[in-house]
This record gives C-alpha cells, structure tokens and sequence, in this order.
C-alpha cells in the first residue's frame, strides 16, 4: 500500500516525473478552472441570476468575508492568495468521494509546496504592506535577541502547516484504504463522510492561519505572538 | 522519502498558475458582477429616494396649492353672500321706497280727486243757489220794486262821500258825454225825471245823461262816468258773497269762477 500518490508513478524520465499527485492536482484544477468559465461566462448583473452564480458569489463573499473577519484590511487584495488556498484543499478533500481517487493533499510534497508558498507569500505581502525596512523590523521587535527566536518560529510553523495537512489527509485516505480491506460495506461511507468533515476543517484551518500569517506581518503595530491552534 | 522535491516545485507552480486561473475565471467575475449589481441596487435606491422626495414635494405643493383654493373658495363665497346681502337690502330699500312713492302718490291723487269733487259740489252748489235767487229776484222784479231801486240809487248818490262825488265830477267835467244810467230794467219817464237832476246836480253839470238797459245787473241801477261806476245792483252783492264762499272753499283766495 502506498503512503503517498507520489509513489504512485505514471511517467519518468530522469528526475522529471508525472505521479498521481500531479496528475490528480492537474485534474482538479481543470475541473475547477472550466467551472468556473462555465458560470462565469454567462454573469448576470441584474436582480435575477442562475443558481450556479449564485453559489460562487456565495463561495467568493463567505471568503471575502472570513478573511476580513481575521483582521485583514482590504480582504479582496489577498482573496486571490487565501482563496486559492481553501478551494484547492476543499477541492481535493471533496473529491475523495470519487473511486480510484487520491487526493493530492494527502502528499507531504504537495502541502510542504503550499507551505513554502505560504512561506513566501507571507513576507511578499508584509514588505508590500510596510516595505522593506518596516518588514524586517518585525524580526527584532521587541528585541534584537529575538531574532533567532523569530526566525524559528517563521520556519516551524510553516512545517506544521504542511505537516498538519499531510497527516489528516493522509490519514483519512489510510483509515479509508485499511477499512475497506477488514469492513468492505457501509462502514467506509462513514469514514468517507468524517473524511469528508476533516478535509473541509483542514481547508479552513489551513487557509485560516495562513490569513493569520499575513495579517501579522502586515499589521502595523509590534508583532504579538499568535498562539498555535492545535489541529 | 516521504517529500518528493520534484513534487514539491511541480506543486508549486502548479498552484501559483490555479491561483492565476481562478483569478481570471473566477475572482475577477464574480466580484465585478457583484459589484455591478451593487452599484445598480445603490442607484436604484437613490433613484426611488430621489423620486420618494420628488413625490413628498409634489405632495406638500399640492396640498399648500389644494388649501390656498380652500381659502380662496371660502373668501368669494364669503364675499358673494356679503355682496348678495347687500344687493338684498339695497333691493328692499328700494321696493319700500317704491311702495311708499305709490301710496303717496295715491293718496295725493285720492286727496286731489276729493278736493276737486269738493270744489266741483261746491260750485254747483254755489251756482244753484246763485240761480236760485238771481231767479227769485228776476222774478220778483216789479214797477215798485223799480221805484224802490230808484229811490235806492238816489239815496245812494245823495249818501256818497265827497271823495267819490269829487273824482266822479271831475271826470264828468272832462267828459260831459259820458254819463251813463245803465238799468236792469227799462227806466220810465217819471223815474227818468226824477234821477236826471239828481244826477245833473251831484255831478255839477247840466249834460244830459244817457241811458242803458243791462239785464246782468240783475236789480240795480248804476252811474258810470268815464270808468268810473257809482250805483246799487244785486248782481254786486252776489259777486261779494261768491268772493266769501269761494275764500272759505279755497284758503288760498283764488275766486273760482261760477
């Protein structure tokens, strides 16, 4: 049994491989992408619109929305960004409904991948917010001796993000693939729709705390520590 | 190995380019079309409020308009009674007025119909009477009732005062001729001898008189010498007492005629 859909390997040559990881991710992207064209190509801007419109304006305020709940001033500059990030894990979580379906978030290669985006995306919009200097500051405040202490806390946060997604979504996909092996009827459904739950959760948290992340950086005032919420 | 970094960048770039493509496709949309049909809502609403105050305004014109009629409408009706209560009264006044011009003018005409019956009684009466003793005395007229006249006129011209007696002397001196007897009746030759000198002395002459016969003396006899009359009729008295009757029947003297 494999552990992760990176093992699960469809083409190779060299170092250059295509895995069921990216095949899946590839496949969810083009189901969200033409979905999206599908709706979106036909908007009404009047009082009455089809109910798929209406869903996705639902789906884009609600993200709109939470991520001005976190603190962010102007959500929609950073609803690319945070967006993103919960359609693409709700995306893949939901998709585990399909037979012969792994998602691609149940590989560590891709949550350390929107980790480290999340680690990059986070100082990107912290010197935009307050520029370079203001940024930098932020690793000294309240004094320079945390520095190392700060810079710590960049790195191992940003492994639990990737190490917290990976073990739900991995696990789930592990409960599901050992159930079905002792308990082939009714008692994997079960599993599947807890499975279903946790994805949505870690979708939300995951784009929570990045959302948090940013928000830190590109508050004004000193930096407070955020406490880690337990996963 | 659990992380694969040929994954991890692959990942990567695929997730930057979902990134790009859900905000190209999805994002972007969506958020114009909300923001559109905001933006309609907004001036939409302004619009209704706008036309809510347009209405309120029309409204309250309205209404201001609607009691300025109102008190417009109270104020001719008020003013047309006032003017039909005056055109009333005026009207009465003018049918008192009216009436009372009538009654008096009647009544002036029955007063006037009431004098003029009154006169015209009166003058006949007057003129029966008059007839009735111009009548008698006519009748009664005799030779010694002549004689009796005579003897009156005589008397008379003998009782004259000097004044008369003079002017009559004076003007029969002017005029010898004129003297004149006028009588109601034929004077005899005996009466004729006895008035002649008598005549002829009261007037200092010696001028024969002329004599006349003038039945609308009634009784009388009378001497006339240029214009001037001495003499005694009946008629003369009738005449005074017609002045009498007619001063009692009319206080404004004026003598009708009989």
């Amino acid at each position: 049994m494999d552990l992760s859909p990176d093992q699960w390997i469809f083409w190779q040559s060299g170092p250059i491989k295509l895995n069921a990881t990216i095949a899946f991710t590839w496949g969810l992207m083009a189901l969200l992408t033409i979905g999206s064209m599908l709706v979106t190509r036909r908007l009404s801007t009047g009082l009455t619109r089809s109910r798929w419109q209406n869903t996705l304006e639902i789906v884009v305020l609600t993200l709109v929305e939470q991520i001005g709940n976190v603190g962010l001033p102007g959500p929609r500059k950073y609803l690319d960004f945070l967006g993103t990030l919960f359609l693409f894990i709700a995306a893949a979580a939901l998709a585990t409904i399909l037979p012969g379906y792994q998602p691609p978030t149940g590989s560590l290669s891709t949550t350390a991948a929107l980790a480290l985006c999340v680690l990059v995306a986070v100082p990107l919009f912290g010197i935009e917010e307050k520029g370079w200097r203001g940024y930098l500051r932020t690793y000294i405040e309240p004094t320079v001796i945390m520095l190392p202490f700060n810079l710590i806390s960049e790195a191992s946060r940003t492994m639990a993000l990737a190490i917290r997604l990976f073990g739900n979504m991995m696990s789930g996909a592990m409960i599901l693939g050992i159930l079905l092996s002792i308990t082939p009827f009714v008692f994997p459904i079960v599993m599947t729709l807890l499975g279903l739950l946790t994805g949505m959760v870690q979708a939300y948290i995951f784009t929570i705390l990045a959302a948090v992340y940013i928000a830190a950086a590109t508050r004004n005032r000193a930096r407070k520590p955020e406490p880690e919420p337990a996963a | 190995m659990l992380i694969d970094w040929f994954t991890v960048g692959a990942q990567a770039v695929n997730f930057l380019i979902l990134v790009w493509l859900l905000r190209r496709f999805l994002y972007q949309p969506i958020l114009r079309a909300i923001d559109a049909r905001e933006e309609r809502v907004a001036a939409e609403l302004a619009d209704a409020t706008a036309k809510q105050a347009d209405a309120e305004k029309a409204r309250a014109e309205f209404e201001a308009k609607n009691e300025a009629l109102d008190q417009a409408k109270a104020g001719v009706l008020a003013q047309a009674t006032s003017e039909a209560q005056a055109e009333r009264e005026r009207l009465l006044e003018e049918a008192r007025q009216t009436a009372n011009a009538v009654g008096a003018r009647r009544q002036k005409a029955l007063e006037e119909e009431a004098k003029s019956l009154r006169t015209t009684l009166e003058e006949s009466t007057r003129k029966e009477v008059f007839e009735v003793v111009r009548k008698t005395l006519t009748d009664l007229a005799s030779t010694s009732l002549e004689d009796r006249m005579v003897e009156t006129f005589l008397a008379r011209l003998k009782t004259a005062d000097d004044k008369t007696l003079q002017s009559l002397q004076q003007l029969g001196a002017a005029d010898p001729a004129s003297a004149l007897i006028r009588s109601a009746f034929e004077l005899s030759p005996d009466q004729r001898q006895r008035i002649e000198p008598a005549v002829q002395s009261a007037l200092n002459t010696q001028t024969s008189l002329q004599w006349e016969t003038a039945p609308q003396l009634v009784s009388g006899i009378e001497l006339v010498v240029g214009g001037h009359k001495l003499g005694w009729n009946i008629a003369d008295y009738l005449a005074t007492m017609q002045r009498h009757l007619g001063e009692v029947v009319d206080p404004a003297g004026q003598v009708p005629s009989p």
